[in-house]
């Protein structure tokens, strides 16, 4: 469904669709499926998804170390995602990004990122790209708490703030810069508080509600549209799950396994189904039949991704020096 | 053909440019209404203006960031760091980011990006604006490294780093910003990845980089009077490495003096040594000396500041040895 045709189940099945691929890779994780790294998204995916929901295909994100979501929220396509987390030759990068370094530019996701905070200089020139380029693209820079205290997080919204680019930039504050609470790591409590010192506007709000996301996002991407420079827009989150998979008991080290319960009961998804329910006339018939469909994607993505072939091993070599492109 | 000093010659070649492609452009510190801190960007702010000649504020990591999403999104920007010294702080965005990009998005994604850097010593302006950190660069995969040292090199090196679709650090040895030679008047490009020869000889090859290639070409001119003819060779280029010349070189004259302002340890010489020893160690009638910079910080008086980087004198003395 697009966004377009119908705004309410494009936000449903694309929180949904990021849930679901998460919870895949809990699987094929532990099964020793896919290698290396896999930091999840669920319990935020409300804020990629409102996000998302504000751009055009022509517009930029970047996005991070846990960037699934963001990848699905703009479009990416499952298969080649979930074949890039086996390692394959059919993923989006050949097997030689893996699920940090994600990127599709043809629907301008400039890429995950391995570095906190790496994304943040990238964005803001997108956004100075776009502005040269008369272009009117947006882009959308999303980052978490602990990459606000980057010197990439200061000098980038200082240089968009002097130069009134088009960049909004989205902090998924989810609470934890790894194991370190926010109350550990920085000594205020709303990082939007730091847009004054750039001149700019910062907004706070739940990042658990895909609805004030999109309209608070949707209001900055305006403005950075007509001109009038960049945004912080501050969600408040939660991340479900520990910092990696390979985090011993989702955290259960820094965190209370009581507090991830009480994040549970503010899950994004089960709020949004109620609002459907409530204000849209959907039942729990429709949910079960939208969650079946998108499950089979899921399902087939890991098909893909599982029958594909390995990279054959001149690839290594490869692509160190752009040859032309390869899709 | 015109006379013209390197400055002029890379200004001439950002504006050509600049004028060439629209999706050139100019970004960093001082670059816009001052000209640049050299000097290389003068008159391009009135020429074309403050959004293609932008002055930033003071954050190396923005400016080089800046320059990869652009780059990444179809422009083809030009940054200028200050001084060599600060490309330390915008390293995440040049080695983790600009270098990998395309590698780790499995080659779909190409970083058309120039950052210059003016290094070396020569100008008593001490240990944090003084250094060649070229090895630093050199390491990296992704990355091309360009270090002229004539005007008609700068010229036609900088054009090609600006048409390159990947990303190109461009030093600028700054003693030689003053430098004048010779310098077509038609459009042209020196290929990245070429060494030069820069004077031809039997018994004995230097090689040279920035500001050293003036300095060996002193010393081969005081080593002619006492029979020795030295090959002079400039890579030009330091990542990829033009090896087929240098081993050429090698091959015909049987020895190697390295000759460079960085400083020794883990320097560019140790690349070039470990490389010509395994391929032309047969060929050898000496061991390959370094002729390099002291490994200490660059000290501010110029006596001392002359005394940790290699001299004309030095190299005489040191090439002599060999025989």
């Amino acid at each position: 469904m697009s966004k377009k045709e119908n705004l309410n189940q494009w936000f449903y099945e694309t929180m949904l669709k990021i849930r679901l691929f998460e919870e895949k890779i809990i699987d094929v994780y532990a099964r020793g499926l896919m290698p290396g790294l896999a930091h999840l998204y669920i319990g935020e995916e409300a804020v990629a998804t409102g996000a998302c929901a504000t751009l055009e295909p022509s517009d930029y994100i970047t996005s991070t170390h846990r960037g699934h979501g963001h990848c699905i929220a703009k479009g990416g396509d499952l298969n080649k995602m979930m074949a890039e987390l086996f390692g394959k030759k059919t993923g989006y990068c050949r097997g030689k990004g893996g699920s940090m370094h994600i990127a599709d530019t043809s629907i301008g996701i400039l890429g995950a990122n391995g570095v906190v905070g790496g994304g943040i200089p990238i964005a803001t020139g997108a956004a100075l790209s776009s502005k040269l380029r008369k272009s009117n693209q947006v882009t959308i820079c999303f980052f978490g708490d602990a990459a606000s205290n980057q010197g990439s997080f200061h000098e980038s919204i200082n240089f968009a703030s002097v130069h009134k680019l088009p960049v909004i930039y989205v902090v998924e504050n989810n609470q934890f810069g790894i194991s370190v609470h926010q109350s550990r790591h920085q000594n205020i409590q709303d990082i939007a508080d730091r847009a004054v010192a750039y001149g700019i506007e910062g907004k706070v709000i739940d990042g658990n509600d895909v609805l004030a996301v999109k309209d608070a996002v949707g209001q900055a991407v305006a403005k950075a549209r007509s001109g009038e420079g960049p945004s912080i827009i501050e969600c408040k989150t939660y991340r479900w799950r520990g910092h990696h998979e390979g985090d011993p008991n989702q955290g259960a080290r820094y965190r209370d396994p009581k507090e991830i319960d009480d994040w549970k009961k503010k899950c994004p998804i089960a709020r949004f189904e109620k609002y459907l329910k409530s204000e849209h006339g959907y039942t729990d018939e429709t949910f079960k039949a939208t969650r079946a469909k998108i499950q089979q994607l899921i399902e087939d993505a890991v098909e893909f991704a599982r029958s594909s072939p390995e990279p054959d091993l001149e690839v290594a070599l490869q692509d160190v020096y752009y040859e032309g492109g390869r899709n | 053909m015109a006379q013209m000093k390197l400055v002029e010659a890379l200004n001439s070649a950002l504006r050509e440019e600049m004028e060439r492609d629209e999706r050139v452009f100019v970004l960093g510190e001082d670059v816009g209404l001052y000209g640049g801190i050299f000097g290389v960007t003068q008159g391009l702010y009135k020429q074309f203006g403050p959004e293609r000649v932008i002055d930033t504020p003071i954050s190396e990591a923005a400016i080089a960031g800046a320059a990869v999403g652009a780059a990444v999104t179809g422009m083809r920007p030009v940054a200028e760091i200050m001084f060599i010294d600060f490309i330390t702080i915008a390293m995440d965005q040049l080695v983790n980011q600009a270098a990998k990009m395309c590698y780790m998005f499995g080659g779909n994604v190409s970083v058309p990006m120039v950052i210059r850097v003016p290094a070396g010593t020569g100008r008593s302006a001490a240990a944090q604006h003084s250094q060649s950190l070229e090895a630093w660069l050199m390491h990296i995969p992704g990355l091309k490294v360009v270090c002229p040292s004539t005007p008609y090199d700068a010229k036609g090196l900088l054009k090609s780093a600006i048409r390159d679709d990947n990303p190109v650090v461009f030093i600028e040895n700054k003693i030689t910003y003053n430098l004048s030679g010779e310098v077509p008047d038609e459009d042209y490009t020196i290929p990245i990845g070429k060494a030069d020869i820069k004077r031809e000889g039997q018994d004995v090859t230097l090689l040279a980089t920035g500001n050293m290639v003036h300095y060996s070409l002193k010393a081969a001119d005081e080593l002619q009077q006492e029979g020795i003819s030295c090959e002079v060779i400039d890579p030009r280029t330091l990542r990829p490495i033009d090896y087929e010349t240098i081993i050429n070189s090698v091959v015909k004259t049987s020895r190697l003096a390295i000759v460079q302002e960085a400083c020794r340890t883990a320097g560019p010489g140790c690349e070039f040594a470990a490389t010509v020893q395994e391929r032309a160690f047969d060929y050898l009638d000496a061991p390959i000396i370094q002729i390099a910079g002291m490994d200490v910080p660059i000290p501010f008086n110029p006596k001392l500041e002359k005394t940790v980087v290699p001299s004309v004198e030095q190299i005489v003395r040191e090439v002599k040895a060999l025989f």
